[in-house]
């Protein structure tokens, strides 16, 4: 690792610390395999023989948590440039709660899908069905990276190290999990659209 | 990981803009040296990465290179008997007759190897890795750490790829474009079983690894230049390593998609790419799926891809022609634009590999148009290079003749792309040797070229010592005449209808006036790839053996040659040179020398400055 510490002290060229922006390259790509599930979904949706059906209510409860949840992270971060440790914590720990609420949401809500007769796969599964576990399944994969990615900064607040000349790492934290929020919404009103 | 870095900068706060990491560098080589596994395995030096991919790359081109020679022999020799080959290949030789369906699989594997490990992993693992930092003036890559896993999932997955050759039901065999159904069905084939498993899961880690290494590029080259190196005063090496990776930034997690969905119909009973089909008498439950759905997602990497492996081989040759050709590249904004433009458009012409799905003509034509305005940058590039290489002072190294050599196949190949990339043309020439001929020559021979080139003309870079200039003659002579020998003849054979794939054509009457010429091309390629270790030999024995290489033996102006010909980890044992001007200063009217590296400033050059130059001094 010593060769990227070196680097630390290298002034970067645009402002943005490399391991950021690194961090939204890697978000580029992640918005890549969602840009070609959609396109896909729309692509084989105009071929025909496509099941029609509702999507279930439930998923408007589940983007509430989540859009919740961009907000306490958000909190966390403002509170961090204050110094106010104990508000971060609660606030990152708050993020986490909701963070696992929208987890166990989609959860029930494919129990609730199957329960439907939408299939994911199998003699009576149909692609418009499919996709719907594909996308919500890669995004929730996702989303359980960011909740490992939140549980080592909830442990970095732990040990003091958050707070306003410490921005990095909890900054990150913020711009992924609005990312992760912002995608599921984006995922949200392409199926409330295209279903 | 991430909050290494700023409790560093506390630690070392008053470090200046320019010398990063000198004081810790000092610090490291007192206190601690490095462990033989930290130095030469698991290690974070770009460096050494560079080389683990460079070797990792010849055994894959070793391997793909044997897969071609065997089926070359079968098409060349379709009557005899394969049974000498029965110690080697084992149950695939039957009764003296090479397997059919192992024939699809050593041509799938032959693509994939070529195409993913060779070409993409072993031509932009090894020179993007080893020249960004080098020639941008940094110490190391953003993240050493990350650039360390690719390289380690690069190994994995060539280990998952490697192990499928070997299993009891043979590799994938649908073809190195997968398309389903064929690649879905196990029924279907044998080598849709396991070995199809194998493929996915090892593209799956190689995505993963391209990606690692990917991101690591783009932000070293945006956030990691010395002082005074902007943009403009890239190497065209670096600016095409740079829209390399942003290239397969965007087109592979796609690949990772369709892969998935793939792995869904497989292994999981979902029709995404599945509808309809009845196998051996039996209709399977499947429907709803769209097999043309996967080319699509297929193709949406598979052209930018092409690129991938074809612009790196770009950027090093513009280097090394002009380097040996003692002239500045001909037009260098124009080369930047041309690379940005075949960039853009890499990404809107995939439908023309499916011209005959029965898409939209309309569509056709809309792609047709997009394919061939790709000729314009393409030909920017050509008439530049042609241009430097024009009343040039040359020097005739062997990295020199591989660049001229790929300055020459990718013109052949590239005016054929003109004929294939017309929606009408195509129909005759779909999936026909044509078509073989023709990338083979254009992406295959060329990317090879620019790597044979970027490994002769860095080597002593990376070793400390010289290649044999006198093999490396013998090689490029082999080479550069035995794949014009296998693939010109390819083309006619095209004309003539030879559809690709194919285990034999003996069954066809019209084909049998060609199997001679097929004979040809077999004997032609046999020799071009046994020629290769020639290579290999002079590679591998220059390392140990080669002639001690001195700091900068081209006479060169980018940044690398500046460093010591003993390189440690970091670089430059001193401050790292600041850039003062582009990298082209050669034979410039007035100077004393016929180059000027890039870290010299204007005013140690007063007698050649030019009078904008001047106010620079």
């Amino acid at each position: 690792m010593d060769s990227y510490e070196s680097l630390s002290t290298k002034q970067p060229a645009t402002g943005i610390h490399p391991a950021r922006f690194l961090l939204m390259l890697m978000m580029v790509s992640i918005f890549m395999i969602f840009a070609a599930y959609t396109s896909a979904y729309i692509v084989r949706r105009n071929e025909g023989n496509w099941l029609e059906f509702n999507l279930p209510a439930g998923f408007l409860y589940t983007t509430v948590v989540l859009l919740l949840s961009s907000a306490t992270v958000q909190w966390a971060w403002l509170a961090a440039r204050k110094n106010d440790l104990k508000q971060v914590r609660l606030a990152l720990l708050l993020t986490l709660g909701l963070g696992l609420a929208f987890l166990v949401g989609q959860y029930l809500l494919w129990g609730q899908l199957v329960d439907q007769r939408i299939f994911f796969a199998g003699t009576d599964a149909n692609p418009s069905g499919s996709f719907l576990y594909v996308l919500t399944g890669v995004h929730g994969f996702h989303l359980i990276t960011g909740l490992i990615f939140l549980l080592i900064v909830v442990r970095k607040s732990f040990n003091y190290q958050v707070h306003s000349r410490q921005m990095l790492s909890i900054g990150n934290v913020t711009i992924y999990w609005h990312f992760l929020g912002a995608l599921w919404l984006y995922l949200y009103l392409f199926l409330l659209l295209n279903h | 990981m991430a909050a290494n870095f700023p409790t560093h900068e506390q630690v070392q706060g008053g470090i200046g803009v320019t010398e990063p990491g000198h004081a810790h560098d000092a610090h490291h080589d007192e206190h601690h040296e490095q462990s033989f596994l930290q130095k030469y395995v698991f290690s974070t030096d770009h460096k050494v990465i560079a080389k683990q991919f460079l070797i990792t790359g010849i055994f894959w081109a070793i391997i793909g290179g044997t897969l071609s020679s065997l089926f070359r022999l079968q098409l060349g020799w379709p009557e005899s008997t394969m049974e000498w080959l029965t110690p080697f290949l084992g149950k695939w030789i039957e009764a003296g007759k090479l397997n059919p369906e192992f024939y699809l699989a050593l041509v799938t594997m032959h693509g994939t190897i070529m195409v993913f490990f060779v070409l993409t992993a072993g031509l932009s693992g090894t020179f993007s890795n080893f020249l960004i930092p080098l020639q941008i003036g940094a110490r190391d890559m953003a993240s050493g750490f990350m650039n360390m896993l690719s390289y380690w999932f690069f190994f994995l997955s060539s280990v998952v790829m490697f192990s499928s050759l070997f299993i009891e039901t043979g590799p994938a065999a649908a073809g190195w474009t997968i398309y389903p159904p064929l690649s879905a069905l196990p029924q279907a084939i044998s080598g849709s079983g396991a070995g199809q498993t194998l493929w996915l899961v090892s593209m799956a880690l190689f995505i993963i690894s391209q990606l690692l290494g990917g991101v690591n590029y783009i932000t070293t080259v945006i956030n990691l230049r010395t002082q005074g190196m902007s943009m403009s005063k890239l190497p065209l090496t670096i600016w095409s390593f740079f829209l390399t990776a942003i290239l397969g930034l965007l087109s592979f997690p796609v690949l990772f998609s369709a892969a998935l969905l793939l792995i869904f119909d497989r292994s999981f009973g979902t029709s995404f790419f599945l509808s309809d089909i009845y196998i051996a008498g039996q209709a399977l439950s499947n429907t709803g799926g769209s097999p043309i759905l996967f080319q699509h997602l297929f193709w949406f990497l598979g052209h930018p891809e092409v690129y991938i492996v074809i612009m790196p081989a770009m950027g090093m040759v513009s280097e090394i022609l002009a380097t040996n050709a003692r002239k500045p590249i001909f037009g260098y904004r124009a080369m930047i634009g041309s690379l940005l433009g075949i960039s853009l458009l890499s990404f809107i012409v995939w439908a023309h590999h499916m011209f005959v799905t029965g898409m939209n003509p309309f569509l056709g034509s809309v792609f047709m148009f997009l394919t061939l305005i790709i000729a314009v940058p393409s030909a920017v590039k050509v008439f530049n290079w042609l241009a430097t290489l024009w009343r040039g002072n040359i020097r005739f190294t062997t990295a020199m003749l591989f660049s001229i050599g790929f300055v020459s196949l990718f013109i052949a190949g590239g005016l054929t792309g003109i004929i294939l990339g017309n929606a009408a043309l195509d129909i005759q020439l779909h999936n026909t040797y044509f078509v073989v001929a023709h990338f083979h020559l254009v992406m295959g021979s060329s990317a090879f070229f620019g790597l044979w080139a970027g490994v002769y003309h860095w080597f002593p870079k990376m070793f400390g010592r010289m290649m044999d200039e006198k093999l490396g003659y013998i090689h490029f002579w082999l080479t550069f005449i035995g794949v014009y020998l296998v693939f010109l003849p390819m083309h006619y054979v095209g004309i003539a209808g030879f559809p690709r794939r194919y285990y034999a054509w003996t069954g066809f009457d019209t084909f049998s006036q060609f199997a001679d010429l097929n004979k040809f091309i077999s004997v032609a390629a046999i020799v071009a790839f046994f020629g290769q270790f020639i290579f290999i030999f002079n590679f591998f024995y220059s390392i140990f053996r080669g002639r001690r290489a001195t700091e900068n033996p081209w006479n060169s102006t980018t940044l690398e040659w500046t460093t010591p010909v003993e390189l440690g980890h970091g670089n430059w044992p001193g401050e790292i040179p600041a850039v003062h001007r582009w990298p082209y200063d050669y034979s410039k009217p007035g100077a004393a020398e016929d180059f000027i590296p890039q870290n010299v400033p204007y005013s140690q050059t007063q007698s050649s400055n030019l009078p904008y130059e001047k106010e620079m001094e």
